[in-house]
């Protein structure tokens, strides 16, 4: 007998799993339904998927995401970087750095969002990919920050002293030795920043000026004026990118192991 | 290795927490001093006003033609729906959560990585596509809506723009958020304490609640804090499952925000919401503490 088991938790699982699921399923199986109205089956067809693809707003709106979550992811990482090569020494008021730099994990998005608005039209910065680049990188700087400080944590210190010892000056120890051994993590760190921009919803939505709708932005205004298989079709992409990122993130995970 | 000097520390955790401080930071107190501040005419803010609590009491009080306040439970019972909606988020997560991750336990090695990944793809998948799914699902042509109405004797059932379909939704969103962190507890389990339980003539009642629960208490605080902010603070779902109609803080402030243009009285709301936010945290606080003395 397995002791761990009690009765009904494999039950609900299975149920919380269908639950997770069957909406998943729903909205990609309507996403290939020809009638227009998504209510009534009438046959299959790809046609959603033909016109997503020549509209001209969602290619401009996918265009601005990936410029924005790349521009975003970079410069996350890079600060994100230099912050976890700082905090390896113990200094005082490191908590309260650290604590800090993860704010923006725990801080309400919407209210984070809203007050940087009010900071932008303060200081008179327009509204646009001006002013959504940098409140991307700082909503971002935790997720990238956390994957690079556990893989520094997780570090043998005696290579680097390995490398001094044997004459490498800073620069190059940096370079021959911690940057590859840190280089999972910072490409860890990337990815996740830049799922998190491309899949932000609030921040741009606040931010965002004419001209610079991200993909997310234009799905929401998308919902909001009714249901149809449009939607679906993007849905349904945009889904599969996520399940293909992190599949491969979680091979890579189970390959450096 | 050689200590860093405080001067290239600085260096380089400076950038990063500058940029924190400026665009996070800074905001959040601009936003603390509009809060106090009247309402523009143009843009949403007049910078000029004098400040005043005049916000805050008119999230309780109205204030009628001659001057008097008159209570109104507008706001306030926005402010209710929002911390029961995301108490009862909390409750459901824990209730399907804690089995779940007992079941991922009680799995093999190599079945447990599959569940993780089952668990968690629907996380990594777009809040807002997640949100609009159900609103296929429970919309009111639907199959649900129109099964519901089928067997329902009483009345047309509405499924959408209620506080249901926003719970569903809600759960929906952040249920991963507890189930990673119960099951990252039990990971590090010395199931043998289970065994000696039974053995001890614990029947399997007794062995959950003396035993499972104590044990997986600090994975269920982390898991509540990770699921009952994020709904607390949340826009998008009652935004799309909402429909306007039910409303919670995040959309009360957007309104502000958006077609109100009340900037002030916005900023009121979020101050709210990040001290409503605050007390939790410092409740969770306070029982770490408290369990940390008992030990």
């Amino acid at each position: 007998m397995n002791l761990r088991r009690l009765p009904l938790t494999r039950e609900i699982s299975l149920a919380v799993l269908v639950y997770l699921y069957v909406p998943v399923v729903v909205l990609i199986v309507y996403s290939f339904n020809a009638n227009r109205t998504a209510t009534v089956w009438s046959e299959t067809s790809l046609d959603w998927y033909r016109k997503i693809l020549v509209n001209p707003s969602i290619r401009d709106a996918t265009w601005n995401s990936l410029v924005l979550a790349t521009a975003a992811g970079i410069g996350a990482t890079l600060l994100a970087l230099a912050a976890a090569l700082g905090m390896k020494s113990r200094f005082r008021g490191k908590g309260l750095v650290e604590a800090v730099l993860n704010a923006p994990l725990i801080l309400p998005e919407i209210v984070v969002a809203v007050a940087t608005l009010m900071l932008f039209v303060a200081i008179g910065i327009d509204m646009g990919l001006t002013a959504m680049i940098p409140a991307h990188i700082a909503f971002c700087i935790p997720f990238a920050y956390l994957p690079i400080r556990a893989r520094l944590q997780g570090m043998n210190p005696s290579l680097e002293e390995a490398a001094q010892d044997l004459y490498a000056n800073r620069f190059v120890t940096f370079r021959r030795v911690t940057l590859p051994l840190l280089w999972p993590g910072i490409m860890a760190g990337f990815t996740l920043a830049f799922v998190t921009s491309l899949d932000d919803f609030l921040t741009s939505f606040f931010l965002s000026g004419p001209g610079s709708t991200t993909l997310p932005v234009y799905i929401f205004s998308a919902i909001r004026a009714g249901i149809t298989p449009e939607i679906n079709a993007i849905s349904t992409v945009m889904l599969i990118v996520s399940v293909a990122l992190v599949v491969t993130s979680f091979l890579l995970g189970k390959m450096r192991r | 290795m050689s200590a860093t000097s405080p001067f290239r520390r600085a260096g380089l955790v400076g950038p990063a927490l500058l940029v924190v401080l400026i665009l996070v930071g800074v905001p959040l107190g601009i936003m603390a001093w509009v809060s106090l501040l009247g309402r523009g005419s143009t843009i949403g803010v007049d910078w000029q006003s004098a400040p005043s609590f005049a916000n805050y009491t008119k999230l309780i009080w109205e204030e009628d033609f001659d001057g008097t306040l008159l209570f109104n439970p507008t706001y306030l019972s926005i402010l209710w729906r929002s911390v029961w909606q995301a108490a009862a988020t909390t409750v459901i997560c824990v209730t399907l959560g804690l089995p779940v991750a007992l079941w991922m336990s009680s799995l093999t090695r190599g079945a447990r990585d599959v569940a993780i990944l089952l668990i968690t793809i629907p996380f990594w998948t777009n809040l807002l596509v997640r949100n609009y799914a159900w609103l296929i699902i429970l919309r009111e042509d639907g199959v649900v809506s129109q099964t519901a109405n089928a067997i329902w004797p009483f009345g047309p059932v509405q499924l959408l723009y209620n506080d249901t379909a926003i719970l569903i939704g809600l759960v929906y969103s952040f249920l991963p958020f507890m189930i990673l962190p119960i099951y990252a507890g039990f990971e590090k389990f010395d199931w043998r304490l289970l065994e000696a339980a039974y053995d001890l003539g614990a029947n399997r009642r007794r062995a959950l609640m003396r035993v499972i629960i104590p044990l997986a208490m600090p994975g269920i605080i982390a898991g509540a804090m990770l699921v009952f902010i994020p709904s607390l603070g949340s826009f998008v779902t009652a935004a799309i499952l909402g429909g306007g109609k039910s409303m919670m803080m995040g959309n009360l402030i957007q309104l502000q925000f958006g077609q109100s243009r009340n900037w002030p009285f916005g900023a009121t709301i979020s101050v709210v919401l990040l001290a409503l936010m605050m007390l939790v945290l410092m409740g969770i606080a306070i029982w770490k503490n408290r369990q940390e003395a008992k030990r």
